[in-house]
C-alpha cells in the first residue's frame, strides 16, 4: 500500500489507515488526518521536505518521515 | 458577588488574542504558567470588574502530549473556571470543532463563539447557529473579533452560562460500543472523581492517558486497572483499532455530520484565495529561499544593521551615547553636585549612582530601541502568518541538529544581540525545540563580542581576517554540535516533537495585537533591567571600585587592588588548563568576569588592567596596548581566551533573558552551566592540542586530559541516539493489551 510521503504534488488521496503510536500519531490524528479523510498534496518545501497538504479545508505541513505513517488509497 | 472566571479556549490562529485584548483592554496581566515556558495571560472583563478572563494557550486538542495542551487541561480540571468561551474559526470550522467536542466533556458550561463570521459571509457560506448549538449541546454565538462585532455579546453569553452553572446535556459523540465501554469505566471510577468530571476522566482512561491513570492512582491499583483495560480491549477488538484512534476518528466523524447539517458552503468556481496566491509566490520552489533571504535581511537591517536603514541601531546609539551618555548622567549631576562640581552626597554614593547604576543599567537599557524594533517586525511576521512559512522552508536544515525551522530567527537575531534572540524563541511552539534554541542562541557571536575578536585579531594575529571568520564559524559550530549532543541527552530525548504544523492563511496584520506584543516583550526586558541587572551592576561596581590597600579597606583608584582583582587571582587557577598562566592569568580571569556585565567590558577591562590611559578604542588601529597584550598572550593562549569568552555564559542581560524564557531555575542553571562547560572544553582542547603544535604547550597530563575531553565530546556527538521513551510507552501499551 502507498504511503502519504510518496504521493506526488497535485494528487488527492484518501487515508486508509495510520500506523505508529504515541505523540506523533495522536498529533497527526488531532490535526484531522483520520481514516477516510481526503488529502490533497499541495506542495513540497523548496528543500524537498516537509510537504504541505490540504485536509478538512485548511493547510497543514508535515514531515515526510511522519507522513510515512499514513497509508493512503 | 463572588468573582467569576471565564476561560478563553481555541485553536491557534482562531482570533483568540484579538478577542482577549478586546474584552480586557489594558487590564491585563502577562506572565508564565508555573514552571514552564508557556505564556499565561489573564485580565478583567471591561465593565465587569468581578469577571476574570483567563486566556488559555492556543491548542488543537486536549491530548497529554504537548505542554500547551497539558497546561490547558490541568487548568480546566483543577481550577474549574465557571464557563469556557470556545472561539471557533468559522472559515475552518471542522478542525476547530474537534477541540469543542473535548471541551464540552469537561462538565463546565461552554459557549461557542464562531469567529471571522464576516469572512464566512463574504465567502457566501452560511452557518446555522441553532442547529450547531443543538448538535454540540451548548449555546453558539457569532462574532468578528477583528471588527469588534459580537465580541461583547459573546462575553455576555459566557457570563450568563457561568451564572447558570450547570452544563447542558451532552450529545452522543461516540458510537454504541464505545459509549458502552465509557459507561462501564465511569461506573468503576465513580468514587474517585467529582461527578461533573466523570465523563472526562472516563474518556481519558479509555484513551489510556498516562497522566490521568497516574492521577487516579491506577498505576498502583492493578485490579481496577485490569478491569478498565478489559473494557478497552473488548471495544478495541470489536472496532479493530486502538482506543486513541477510535475516539479521534469518531469525534471527527461526528463533527462531519454536524457540519453537513449546519453549514452550507457555497461551491467555488475558483479555488484560489488571495492567501493561496501569496503562498504560491512566497513558498515557491525557486523563489522561496531568495524571498526568505530578502525578508530576513530586511528585518536584520532595520532592527540592528548599520546606518542609514536601521531605525533600531539609530535608537540604540542615541540611547547609549546621548540618553545614557549625557542626558541621564547630566540629570543626576544636576541633582547630586553643587555649584563647584563637588558631590552634595557622600562620594561613594555619587559613584554608586553614576558609575554603578546609571552606567550599568544604562548599558542594558540602551538595547531597548533595537529590541522594540525587532519585536515589532517579528510580531508582524508572526501575525500575518509568515513565521509558519519560515519554519516550513527552513525545517529541513535545522531538524538535522535537533532544532526546528523556527530556530533560524533567534539565531539570526543573536548575531546582533543575544537578548532579543533569546526572546524571539517565544515563537517556537515545541517546548523541547524552544529550550534547545534558548541554550544554543548564546553561542552566536553578538555585536558586543566583536570588540574582543577585534582586539585579539589586531594584537596577536596581525589583523588577520581569519580570526573573525573563525570566531563566527566556532559560534555556528557550537550551535550545531550542541544541538546534536543535547538532542541525545535524556533531558531532550524524552518527548519527540512532531512537526505537524498548520500553515494559517495570510492576513493583514492586526496592528493592535502587533503593538501590544511588541510592548509586552519590550516591557519585560525593561523590568529585568530594573531588577537582576540593577543588582549585578551594583555588585560589580563595588567589587571593581573597592579593595584593601596597605591592609585598609577603601575605595581604590588602581583596579589591581580591587576586590575583583583579588577574586581574579583566587580564581585564576581554574583556567590554568586553558593555558591562562603567569601574569596574564588573573587579568584574563578578571576580564572574563567583567564580561558578564556586557561582553564589550572585556576589552575595557584590558584597557584598564594594562594601564592604558585614554579612550579605549582597540578595534580601530594598532593601539599601544596591543604590544602589551601580545607579550602576555601567545597565539593559542589568545585563541583559547577568545573561544572561552565567545562561548561561555553570556552577559547578565542575556542570562536574565534565559531565566525569563526558561521560567524554571533548574533549566536556567543547566543552560548557563552547559554553556560554560562547553566553552571550557573547547578552549582546553584548542590550547592543549593546538598549543602542542605551535609549541606553546608542552606534553603533560593536561594534554591527556584534553584528549580525553575531546574523546568524550566525539562520543557524545556520534553515539547513537538513545531509545526514546515513546517506544517504551508503546511497548507497555502493547503488553498491557496482550495481557
Amino acid at each position: 500500500m502507498n504511503t502519504l510521503n510518496n504521493i506526488k504534488v497535485g494528487q488527492t488521496v484518501t487515508v486508509a489507515r495510520l500506523n505508529g503510536a504515541g505523540a506523533v500519531k495522536r498529533r497527526i490524528m488531532d490535526m484531522g488526518i483520520t481514516k477516510g479523510v481526503e488529502i490533497y498534496v499541495r506542495k513540497v518545501a523548496p528543500l524537498g521536505d516537509p510537504m504541505e497538504l490540504t485536509v478538512r479545508g485548511y493547510e497543514l505541513s508535515i514531515r515526510k518521515a511522519d507522513a510515512e505513517m499514513v497509508e493512503v488509497l | 458577588m463572588a468573582e467569576l472566571k471565564i476561560a478563553l479556549a481555541g485553536n491557534p490562529n482562531c482570533g483568540k488574542t484579538t478577542l482577549f485584548n478586546d474584552l480586557t483592554g489594558s487590564n491585563q496581566y502577562v506572565g508564565n504558567w508555573p514552571g514552564v515556558t508557556v505564556e499565561k495571560k489573564d485580565g478583567r472583563l471591561k465593565g465587569h470588574k468581578d469577571v476574570i478572563i483567563q486566556d488559555l494557550p492556543g491548542i488543537y486538542s486536549l491530548s497529554p502530549y504537548t505542554l500547551e495542551e497539558v497546561v490547558s487541561r490541568t487548568y480546566l480540571v483543577n481550577e474549574q473556571p465557571d464557563a469556557i468561551l470556545n472561539i471557533v474559526d468559522g472559515t475552518n470550522i471542522e478542525r476547530n470543532l474537534y477541540l469543542s467536542t473535548q471541551l464540552i466533556e469537561l462538565g463546565i458550561p461552554v459557549v461557542i463563539a464562531v469567529n471571522m463570521i464576516d469572512l464566512v459571509r463574504r465567502n457566501g457560506d452560511q452557518i446555522d447557529l441553532k442547529k450547531l448549538g443543538e448538535a454540540m449541546g451548548c449555546r453558539v454565538v457569532e462574532m468578528s473579533a477583528l471588527k469588534g462585532e459580537g465580541s461583547k455579546e459573546a462575553a455576555l453569553a459566557a457570563l450568563a452560562a457561568a451564572r447558570g452553572g450547570e452544563a447542558k446535556e451532552l450529545p452522543h459523540v461516540f458510537t454504541g460500543s464505545v459509549e458502552h465501554a465509557i459507561a462501564h469505566i465511569e461506573e468503576s471510577i465513580q468514587s474517585r472523581v467529582p461527578e461533573r468530571f466523570l465523563r472526562w476522566y472516563a474518556i481519558k482512561l479509555f484513551e489510556r492517558d498516562e497522566r490521568v491513570m497516574e492521577q487516579l492512582g491506577l498505576d498502583k491499583d492493578n485490579i481496577l486497572a485490569e478491569h478498565i483495560e478489559q473494557h478497552i480491549a473488548d471495544c478495541e477488538a470489536e472496532m479493530e483499532d486502538d482506543a486513541e484512534s477510535i475516539i479521534t476518528n469518531q469525534r471527527y466523524a461526528y463533527i462531519h455530520t454536524v457540519v453537513e447539517k449546519a453549514v452550507v458552503k457555497k461551491p467555488r468556481k475558483d479555488n484560489m484565495t488571495v492567501s493561496d496566491r501569496i503562498d504560491q509566490v512566497v513558498t515557491n520552489r525557486v523563489l522561496a529561499l531568495p524571498i526568505f533571504a530578502v525578508i530576513m535581511f530586511a528585518v536584520y537591517a532595520i532592527a540592528m544593521g548599520g546606518y542609514p536603514f536601521s531605525i533600531g541601531t539609530m535608537g540604540t546609539d542615541w540611547a547609549n551615547d546621548t540618553l545614557f551618555g549625557s542626558i541621564v548622567p547630566g540629570l543626576f549631576d544636576a541633582l547630586l553636585l553643587d555649584g563647584t562640581g563637588a558631590p552634595r552626597v557622600a562620594e561613594w554614593l555619587y559613584g554608586l549612582i553614576q558609575d554603578g547604576i546609571v552606567a550599568g543599567v544604562g548599558a542594558v537599557l540602551g538595547f531597548v530601541p533595537q529590541i522594540l524594533v525587532l519585536c515589532f517586525l517579528l510580531a508582524i511576521l508572526e501575525d500575518v502568518g509568515y513565521m509558519a512559512r519560515i519554519a516550513f522552508v527552513m525545517d529541513r536544515i535545522f531538524r538535522r541538529f535537533g532544532l526546528s525551522g523556527k530556530s533560524f530567527i533567534p539565531l539570526l537575531v543573536a548575531t546582533g544581540c543575544g537578548v532579543p534572540g533569546i526572546m524571539a524563541t517565544r515563537t517556537i511552539e515545541q517546548d523541547r525545540d524552544r529550550k534547545l534554541t534558548i541554550m544554543t542562541t548564546g553561542f552566536i557571536p553578538c555585536g558586543a563580542k566583536l570588540p574582543i575578536i577585534g582586539l585579539f585579531a589586531g594584537a596577536v594575529f596581525g589583523e588577520s581576517p581569519w580570526v573573525a571568520t573563525s570566531a563566527f564559524f566556532i559560534g555556528i559550530g557550537a550551535v550545531i554540535v550542541s544541538g546534536i549532543i543535547l538532542k541525545k541527552t535524556r533531558a531532550f530525548a524524552g518527548e519527540p516533537a512532531p512537526f505537524v504544523m498548520e500553515l494559517p492563511a495570510y492576513h493583514a496584520p492586526a496592528w493592535g495585537n502587533v503593538l501590544r506584543a511588541t510592548w509586552e516583550r519590550g516591557w519585560s526586558f525593561i523590568k529585568r533591567a530594573g531588577t537582576v541587572i540593577l543588582i549585578s551592576s551594583i555588585i560589580l561596581w563595588f567589587l571593581q571600585g573597592y579593595g584593601f590597600v596597605d591592609g585598609v579597606f577603601q575605595a581604590v583608584e588602581d583596579n589591581n587592588h580591587s576586590l575583583l582583582a583579588v577574586i581574579g587571582n583566587a580564581l585564576a587557577w581554574i583556567f590554568y588548563p586553558l593555558g591562562w598562566a603567569g601574569d596574564m592569568a588573573w587579568k584574563a580571569t578578571v576580564a572574563t568576569i567583567t564580561g558578564l556585565i556586557a561582553k564589550e567590558e572585556v576589552v575595557n577591562t584590558f584597557g584598564v588592567l594594562y594601564q592604558y590611559a585614554g579612550e579605549v578604542d582597540l578595534m580601530e588601529d594598532s593601539s599601544p596596548i596591543w604590544a602589551a597584550v601580545a607579550a602576555d598572550f601567545g597565539a593559542m593562549r589568545a585563541y583559547s581566551f577568545l573561544i572561552f569568552n565567545l562561548l561561555c555564559a553570556p552577559c547578565f542581560a542575556a542570562m536574565g533573558a534565559i531565566k525569563r524564557e526558561m521560567n524554571n531555575p533548574k533549566w536556567t542553571a543547566f543552560a548557563i552551566g552547559y554553556m560554560c562547560a562547553f566553552a571550557y572544553a573547547i578552549s582546553m582542547i584548542a590550547y592543549q592540542l593546538g598549543g602542542l603544535i605551535t609549541g606553546e604547550a608542552v606534553f603533560s597530563l593536561w594534554t591527556v586530559a584534553a584528549l580525553a575531553v575531546l574523546a568524550v565530546l566525539l562520543w557524545m556527538l556520534f553515539r547513537p541516539a538513545p531509545k526514546v521513551r515513546e517506544e517504551v510507552r508503546f511497548r507497555a501499551a502493547k503488553s498491557a493489551q496482550s495481557a
